[in-house]
């Protein structure tokens, strides 16, 4: 009994001291935001990565979700007669939660593990001790870009996705369902407001900072050679997708909790 | 020993990880433009020594001055300027792999000094030309070179910007004897050149003998012998006898369970 118990504190504390530890780590990452010296190119690469390079992923998880969304809609509208509905659920849908959603949990998978992986390694390989003894701050050279890029893309990265996806809608709409295109469309801004769209990029935005600050996170602290790493890259990823799942909820309670 | 004169002095450096003690108040002094080599076994905490003294692990006790200024406990931005007089090499060479030749002899240039980068990379072929390498190995990725010519780079990156100490770690490790007289020679050769006290670790005592002026043997945490590089065969230390001959048997007991 009494090991049990004591199991039960362990976990406790580990979980309290490594939250700690990530909010400290957040918390110095975003302070060296506003403190020079900046390194242009670091932030520059990380946005390319970020952004570019993850457009097909994120383009083809948004056109089969929106083509998907009509599909599922109608078939269940048609139930109740309410298929005139399906363009404004595919709208709301993408915009307020799964443009933000997917890209995120995409995005960890492609941008939070790499990063995890190239930090862990420049760890276990002695390249941050390195940046130290070249006196560079390895957190303003390493997470502070990486902070910024995730935050500033992935909101981008959301509005294409929108788009994408309302197309495939558009497309599942029109050329299966047959829907009228002008009545579609009409249909999809109809009920569009200004808050479904700055709701799903604040989300953007958030699940951005968290990809990028639990990949650094866990490169950082990364130990033991390759083994080390690998766990690093899981903890990565599975810790951003569990965090942005979470913030969603909190996010949407936010805004539209009345 | 001069006290004045001391480049770096170290005074009662402790440091343990969990129960294992591995440094127990070693005291080192380094005079200016001397060379000291510190000679040990695998795991007799010469690693960690200079990791405690670079600022890269924080010793429990003691006192590290660098110029007469105690650098232990210094915020991070006043450690970066300790920092500046510092090259290191590492023994794995710890070279920025998504970094070109060139830019990694040119990093603390570039990102420190803010060079601009023609001027940046002209200096670094320059410095690529003092440890033998031509400027065609400037435009190669850091893992397209072999072992000894990475050892290279990261020598020449450590000197690149003409520091006041350098640190050598392990410098000979892994190396053929005819590539590991090389890199001794280029070290040397470029210590003369810049005139900097250097400091380094290695098992390897013909390395020892070659770059030292001073050679001192760590054993148990602390310095138990010192003395001019030419008088280590005639130390009338056992535990030094025994490490330069290389004994299984004698007072240094190695941990090996039969």
């Amino acid at each position: 009994m009494q090991w049990f118990l004591a199991s039960i504190g362990r976990t406790f504390l580990t979980f309290i001291a490594a939250t700690g530890r990530l909010s400290l780590f957040a918390a110095l990452g975003v302070s060296h935001c506003a403190r020079p010296p900046y390194y242009p190119r670091q932030i520059l690469r990380q946005m390319v990565d970020i952004g570019y390079f993850s457009l097909p992923v994120v383009g083809l998880t948004a056109i089969f979700t929106g083509m998907v969304l009509a599909l599922q809609s109608y078939t269940g509208f048609a139930r109740f007669q309410a298929q005139g509905a399906v363009a404004t659920v595919v709208v709301l849908s993408m915009t307020r939660e799964l443009g933000p959603v997917l890209a995120g949990l995409m995005v960890a998978g492609r941008i939070g593990a790499s990063m995890a992986a190239e930090i862990g390694t420049m760890r276990v390989t002695d390249q941050i001790d390195a940046l130290v003894t070249l006196s560079t701050n390895p957190f303003k050279y390493l997470v502070t870009p990486r902070l910024l890029a995730g935050t500033l893309m992935l909101p981008l990265l959301v509005v294409v996705a929108d788009i994408i996806g309302v197309f495939g809608g558009y497309v599942v709409g029109v050329y299966k369902l047959g829907f009228n295109p002008a009545v579609y469309l009409d249909n999809t801004f109809e009920h569009l407001e200004r808050i479904d769209v700055i709701s799903g990029l604040t989300k953007a935005a958030v699940f951005g900072f968290l990809v990028s600050l639990l990949g650094c996170y866990h490169g950082y602290y990364s130990r033991g050679g390759a083994q080390g790493v690998g766990t690093a890259t899981t903890n990565a990823v599975v810790s951003a997708s569990i965090l942005i799942l979470s913030f969603n909820y909190v996010i949407t309670e936010l805004f539209f909790a009345k | 020993m001069r006290e004045g004169a001391a480049k770096i002095r170290v005074r009662g450096l402790s440091k343990s990880f969990g129960p294992k003690v591995v440094l127990a108040g070693l005291d080192l002094d380094v005079a200016v433009g001397e060379s000291v080599v510190v000679i040990g076994g695998s795991g007799t905490g010469k690693s960690v020594m200079l990791k405690c003294i670079l600022g890269l692990l924080e010793p429990e006790a003691g006192s590290v001055q660098i110029d007469g200024e105690e650098v232990l406990g210094l915020p991070a931005a006043e450690r970066e300027r300790v920092n500046r007089k510092i090259g290191m090499l590492f023994q794995g060479s710890a070279l920025f792999d998504s970094l070109k030749v060139w830019e990694n002899v040119a990093f603390s240039l570039l990102q420190v000094s803010r060079m601009d980068r023609s001027a940046g990379k002209a200096r670094a072929l320059d410095t690529l030309a003092r440890v033998g390498l031509g400027p065609e190995v400037g435009e190669l990725w850091p893992a397209e070179l072999s072992g000894g010519m990475q050892k290279r780079v990261a020598l020449a990156r450590a000197i690149a910007s003409d520091p006041e100490i350098i640190f050598f770690d392990e410098p000979t490790t892994g190396l053929d004897p005819i590539m590991a007289d090389v890199i001794n020679e280029m070290i040397v050769k470029s210590v003369r050149t810049l005139g900097a006290t250097t400091l380094s670790i290695t098992h390897d005592l013909a390395s020892a003998r070659k770059i030292a002026d001073r050679i001192a043997m760590l054993h148990q945490g602390r310095i138990i012998w010192s003395g001019p590089a030419r008088e280590i065969d005639r130390s009338d230390n056992p535990y030094v006898d025994q490490f330069i001959h290389g004994r299984a048997e004698g007072p240094i007991k190695m941990e090996v369970r039969r």
